[in-house]
Parts: C-alpha cells; sequence; structure tokens
C-alpha cells in the first residue's frame, strides 16, 4: 500500500542518511522523497512515498522513524485530506513545424514552456502526480529525450 | 546560555573540555586502546591522571564497557581511536544496542581537513554506526563539545538506553578554548519519559482481576528501571506467577514459589506451557524476541496481551497487544500497585503451574565417568551461594548457566542476549569486576568464545582481577553443533576443533593460576580448590562433546512444542 510520510528533520550532516537507513534496515524502497530546510534552516521538511505491505508495517515505520533523535516530527498522512503536488521539468523534440502544437498542447495542463532550443523545448508542470503523468503521455510521442521529477511534497490541508 | 564575561573559564583544549566533562558527568573510568588521532585525548588523560583500563583490542573495550554498564546501569565510557579502532568497537556496540545498554564511544577521527580524503586511519565511522547506536555526532566545533558530551550521556541513560557515539577530530581536541560550558541539553523534540496513560493501568488491572489463568513476562525493562522490588511486590499481591526472558533472569529468585524460570527456546517446561496456556500476558519490558516467542503466529494463543515498554515502538512489533501502556517499568507497576483491583482466582492455574513443575524439572543424565556442564552451574552456584554476578560468553554454556545458576538479584546475569556476540564474556566479565571489585565475578565460557578474546586475560593479570574463568571445553563449537546434529543430519561442518592450545599454558603465560578439571568425583572439591583463591583462576572443566542444551523448542515452533532430555 502506498504511503506518504511527512516528516521534519534536524538539517545537520547525516540526519537523512539515518532516515533512510531507517528504511533501508526494514526493506522498505523509496517510491520518491523530496526535502529541503524550511524556515531558519535548522530543520527540514520532508515528504516521503513508500510502499508498505499493511498498515501495521506503517505504523511500525512511523514509530522507528519517530525514535530517531534527529527526526523532529513524523506523521503518516495518507488517511488524512492532504495535498500532494510534483514538478517536472520535460525537455521533448519540437523541430519547427511542429511547435505551435506543443504549445497549444500544454496549455490545458497550464504548463510553462520555459527554455527553447532550436530542435527541441523544456517544459515545466507543477500537479497532482497524475496530472504530471498525463502530459507527459501526451508528448512522448514528439520524443521526450530527459526527465526529471522532483518527487510529492504535500502536507495535510487545514482543518474548517 | 550566560554572557562569557560572566563566566571566563580556563583556557583548555578539547580533550581537557572533554575529561572535564566526563567528570561533572561522574565518570570513574574509561575502557580504551589509544592511537594517532586520540593522541591529544591521551594526553590530558595522562596529565589529568584519569583511571583509564588499557584492553587489548578495541572490541573488547566496548564490551567491558558493556559489563560495566550491565552490572551498574551506569553508562561505560570508551576511548578508541579512528579508522580501525573505531572499526574494531563495531561489534560491541552493535552489541549495546541490541541490548539497550548505555555506552558512550568516543572515536578519534583524522583532522578536520582531511576528513573524506582516505587519510591515513580514517574512517566513514558515522555512517557505519548509523544504525547500532541511538545516535551519534561529529563534533565541528570545540565550544560544542561539552553540550554534545551531556546530549549524549543524557540520551543513552533515558528511554530506551543504548550507545551513543561522539566521532572527535583530531584538530577539534587540540583547540584551546576559554568558553564558558554551553552545556545544557538541548532537544526539544526528545521526549524520554512518556506520560503513562493511566486509563490503560485501570483497565488492565480490571482484566487482571478476571483472569484465571494470569502471567508475568519480565525482561530487560525491569534491570533498565530497577523495579525488581515492584515486581516481586506486584507478582506476590496478586499471585501472578512469573516467567522470564535470558535478560530478566535475577529479577525473580529462583527458587521463588511463583518463578517458572526461563521462557523461549531453551527455557523450563513449566515457563512454555505458561505462556501457551495463560489467558492474560502481562509483558513487561521484554520484547517478543525470537529466541522466546519462538513462533509469533502461535504465542499465547488463549491470552489476552499486555505489553509495557518505554519504547513505542515496540508495541505491535511482534505481538499485538490489547493493552498497550508505554512506559517506564517502574512507573508502571508502581501505578498498578496502587490499584485496588481484586485478586484473581487463581487457584486451579496454579495447581496446574505446579503439577507441570513437579512433573517436568529441569534435569539432565547425571554421569560417574564425565563431568556434566549443568553439574559444573550447580556447584559453582553453592559455592557462590547464588551471589555472583554470572557473567557468560555465548553458546551452549551460555543456557546452562542461565537454566542452572540460582540468580536472584536484578543486573546479576552479564550476558550478550540480543546480537549473541561470541567473545563477549571475557571483556565483560573485567568490567563488571572492576564496577563492583568486592563482589564475585563468574565467567563461564566455551572453548570457542574465549579464543575469540583471550588477548584480555592480560588486563586480568595486569589489574590483578579476581576473576573465576569456567571454561567448559567440549572441543566443539556445541550449539552450531547442536543444530547441525537435530537439523542437518549430523554434518558437523567446521564445528569440531581437532586441536586446541593447551590452556593452562595459555593461563600460565599471562601469570594466571590455572586449573584443569577432568574427574568427576572430584569435580565438587576442585572447584572449591579453585574458589579459594583471592586472585583470578582459569578453571578449564572437560565436558561431553555431544552434550545437548535441553530443552529445547526448533526454530518456528511454538512454546508447547518442546523437545525434552531422556
Amino acid at each position: 500500500m502506498r504511503r506518504v510520510l511527512t516528516c521534519l528533520l534536524s538539517n545537520d550532516p547525516g540526519v537523512l542518511n539515518r532516515f533512510t537507513g531507517t528504511l533501508t534496515r526494514r526493506q522498505v524502497n523509496i517510491d520518491s522523497i523530496s526535502i529541503s530546510p524550511i524556515g531558519d534552516k535548522s530543520a527540514s521538511r520532508v515528504t516521503a512515498v513508500i510502499y508498505l505491505n499493511d498498515l501495521a508495517a506503517a505504523k511500525q515505520l512511523v514509530a522507528q522513524l519517530n525514535k530517531q533523535i534527529d527526526v523532529l516530527e513524523i506523521d503518516d498522512i495518507t488517511e488524512q485530506p492532504h495535498i500532494e503536488r510534483e514538478l517536472a521539468l520535460i525537455r521533448v523534440n519540437a523541430a519547427t513545424n511542429k511547435r505551435a502544437e506543443l504549445f497549444a498542447m500544454v496549455q490545458p495542463f497550464r504548463a510553462d514552456v520555459v527554455d527553447v532550443a532550436l530542435d527541441s523545448l523544456m517544459i515545466q508542470i507543477t500537479g497532482s502526480r497524475e496530472k504530471v503523468n498525463a502530459l507527459l503521455r501526451v508528448v512522448q510521442p514528439y520524443g521526450v529525450t530527459k526527465v526529471v521529477r522532483t518527487g510529492v511534497a504535500g502536507f495535510t490541508r487545514a482543518e474548517g | 546560555m550566560q554572557a562569557p564575561e560572566e563566566q571566563t573559564m580556563p583556557v583548555r583544549n578539547g580533550a581537557e573540555l572533554l575529561l572535564d566533562t566526563l567528570t561533572a558527568q561522574n565518570v570513574e573510568m574509561i575502557f580504551g586502546y589509544p592511537g594517532g588521532a586520540v593522541l591529544p585525548l591521551y594526553d590530558a588523560v595522562y596529565r589529568q591522571q584519569f583511571r583509564h583500563i588499557l584492553v587489548r583490542h578495541e572490541q573488547a573495550a566496548a564490551h567491558a564497557a558493556e559489563g560495566y554498564a550491565k552490572a551498574t546501569g551506569r553508562p561505560g565510557v570508551i576511548f578508541v581511536t579512528s579508522g580501525p579502532g573505531a572499526t574494531n568497537a563495531i561489534t560491541g556496540i552493535a552489541d549495546a544496542m541490541m541490548d539497550s545498554t548505555p555506552l558512550i564511544i568516543f572515536t578519534g577521527q583524522v583532522g578536520t581537513q582531511a576528513i573524506g580524503s582516505d587519510a591515513f586511519q580514517e574512517a566513514d565511522i558515522l555512517s557505519m554506526t548509523a544504525s547500532i547506536t541511538k545516535n551519534n555526532y561529529q563534533v565541528h566545533d570545540v565550544r560544542e563539545l561539552p553540550r554534545i558530551v551531556n546530549e549524549a550521556f543524557y540520551v543513552a541513560t533515558t528511554g530506551r538506553k543504548g550507545p551513543v557515539l561522539i566521532d572527535l577530530p583530531k584538530d577539534i581536541a587540540n583547540q584551546t578554548t576559554n568558553a564558558p560550558f554551553p552545556a545544557q541539553v538541548n532537544l526539544p523534540q526528545y521526549q524520554p519519559t512518556p506520560t503513562i496513560d493511566k486509563k490503560s493501568v485501570a483497565q488492565l488491572m480490571q482484566a487482571l482481576s478476571q483472569a484465571h489463568k494470569p502471567v508475568l513476562l519480565v525482561g530487560n525493562g525491569v534491570h533498565a528501571a530497577a523495579a525488581q522490588t515492584e515486581v516481586q511486590r506486584f507478582a506476590q499481591r496478586y499471585q501472578v506467577p512469573v516467567v522470564a526472558t535470558l535478560l530478566g533472569l535475577g529479577i525473580m529468585a529462583t527458587d521463588a514459589p511463583l518463578f517458572l524460570g526461563m521462557g523461549g527456546m531453551h527455557g523450563t517446561y513449566a515457563a512454555n506451557m505458561a505462556l501457551t496456556e495463560c489467558d492474560l500476558l502481562i509483558n513487561i519490558g521484554s520484547r517478543f524476541d525470537d529466541r522466546l516467542a519462538t513462533a509469533p503466529q502461535k504465542f499465547a494463543p488463549h491470552a489476552t496481551i499486555a505489553h509495557i515498554d518505554i519504547d513505542a515502538a515496540e508495541m505491535d512489533k511482534v505481538i499485538p497487544a490489547t493493552y498497550q501502556l508505554v512506559g517506564d517499568a517502574k512507573a508502571v507497576l508502581k501505578l498498578m500497585l496502587r490499584s485496588s483491583a481484586a485478586r484473581p482466582d487463581v487457584a486451579a492455574w496454579q495447581q496446574q503451574l505446579q503439577q507441570w513443575q513437579t512433573q517436568h524439572p529441569m534435569h539432565y543424565q547425571k554421569s560417574a565417568t564425565e563431568i556434566k556442564p549443568q553439574q559444573v552451574v550447580q556447584l559453582v552456584g553453592e559455592l557462590t551461594h547464588g551471589d555472583a554476578y554470572v557473567v557468560t560468553d555465548v553458546g551452549q554454556h551460555q543456557m546452562w548457566a542461565a537454566q542452572y545458576y540460582p540468580f536472584k538479584h536484578q543486573h546479576q546475569l552479564i550476558t550478550s542476549g540480543g546480537l549473541g556476540t561470541m567473545g563477549f564474556g571475557l571483556p565483560a566479565a573485567i568490567g563488571v569486576k572492576l564496577a563492583a571489585p568486592d563482589k564475585p565475578v563468574v565467567l563461564f565460557v566455551g572453548d570457542g568464545g574465549i579464543q575469540m578474546t583471550s588477548e584480555e586475560l592480560e588486563v586480568i593479570a595486569t589489574y590483578d582481577l579476581n576473576i573465576k574463568i569456567i571454561l567448559l571445553n567440549n572441543h566443539t563449537l556445541g550449539m552450531v553443533r547442536q543444530w547441525q546434529d537435530l537439523f542437518y543430519d549430523q554434518r558437523r561442518s567446521a564445528t569440531m576443533f581437532e586441536h586446541q592450545p593447551d590452556f593452562m599454558k595459555l593461563a600460565d603465560a599471562y601469570g594466571l593460576k590455572a586449573y584443569h578439571l577432568t574427574d568427576p568425583q572430584t569435580v565438587a572439591t576442585d572447584l572449591t580448590a579453585a574458589f579459594a583463591t583471592t586472585h583470578a583462576a582459569l578453571i578449564e572443566v572437560a565436558i561431553p562433546a555431544l552434550e545437548p542444551v535441553m530443552p529445547m523448542i526448533a526454530p518456528g515452533h511454538a512454546n508447547n512444542e518442546m523437545m525434552e532430555s531422556d
């Protein structure tokens, strides 16, 4: 089952190593992870997407992560109302005669063309994982030469 | 932090600052081994005449510190150098992590500028020990040193205890400062003392009142909380029989009427039947290790489970529990003792337990021609009146010691439980004797394990430590051989020692007294004679090669599926 964890780590060397080590020890593969310092940069916010066999494994993993001294906060937000967003940069082949078509195609996705070269474009898209996948699908026939995705970032919706 | 001008301190280098912080933490001795990266530390040790126990291998420094910590409940402190010094200590650190033993490990590191350059004796010890320490640090500024050291002690000795490592680059140890101690621990998110859920306590006590076949299971968490008195009082008041894990031995006196003995793979028949048949199992400070809950799916099938543990992550990890009480064993037991819940009606249950105990006592085949290891443990128990610190290595002798020594004190059994580290015993016994010089210390060790850390005999000789070393020699790696005989059709691959050192000469080489016991007719008097010396003695006892540890539950089998000896 897919689980989305959000946590706050001390922003110190080796801390992410301890975090991922706790997953590795339990044979948990990371589907995506995004991390960046926030606020006064003493702590980093992490969103990690992982797959586990069952709810018990998820609870156990969160409990183990929570034990780490440098894990300041941890929450499994899968079941809570929350927002997940991802950013992708996509380089796609774009001969001159295909450009207008591509520009038109990315528009409904509210994606932007952020770089133009002689025979390619770089598209930037932000949104849910599904939306990014959908755009990738439609530009695929033009020839996608490089993709980078940030991985999911997310947290819970405010109450009320 | 106070303003510097209010509290100017004498100029000290990092090494001196470190030792002053250790003194403030009431550290009475350091186990260690010098090397290049810790030259500044050892210079400070020399100048301050800090008590330092020079081991002969860094692994032994860690095990000796474990012995010290397990015997006293206070953290053991070790100094090792960078690179190989640090990697040699890893086994002991992993051992301490598994048994929740508080250790503070200082590893030297190459100078800050050289880190990452593959410098001489450089190792990335932080990465290597991430999974076997409760936390680890590298010091980047000498002024941070006191805070880091104090945090390390705080983390190691609170909550679920464990090892904390501090990696100290050589230049930091040499840096001088007159900065005031910014020694305050700053870990707002670390909450080692959970608030105990009183409602759950009340519910558990209610369940106990209504139980007919309750059992108390006690583990290492009771030692960690020093809750022996509370356990005994609780068991007595509610007439609840008690089963111990290996690390829970000593909490109940072996001969206490309510005590059923050790449970699990080599536990007593009554203890394992009680675990199987009980209707309420109250686990205090045990983690349902696979040597106890040999088949988790079939464990305590009729029981409602209550789990009391300081570590929230232990809840539902192996055995799901109806009553989950996260908290210190002593604190929870005190609340339980405050309850006015009625005593359960356990008359029929006690009768059943007594029947199991009478019909299936711990026993072994006595012999007129060979010395039986179980008999040796019993004799040592009598000689020491059940009052000795009993240190063991790992293997068959460890189980015989657990089964046949008459324990009665908390912290009395010093053994490598979770990691099962051969070579643990000899150095651990050194730590125990140094921690408790006035108490008798007995080490049970096999002929395999003693050869893993026999270099530490020199430390016993140097410090004239009165440790009685009972070397049970069966010329095999007995426990592995036992499994080969049972599960690998007697293919004794690499487990039979056809040649061995002459242990008498080995002891003699270190200047230690040595005895070789081979005659079953005189073994009792021979042991008495050997124990009469006030110095260390290596007492080698020839035991049969193929003696098995029984009873035994094969791995994956339920607690009631015991093999018993004839």
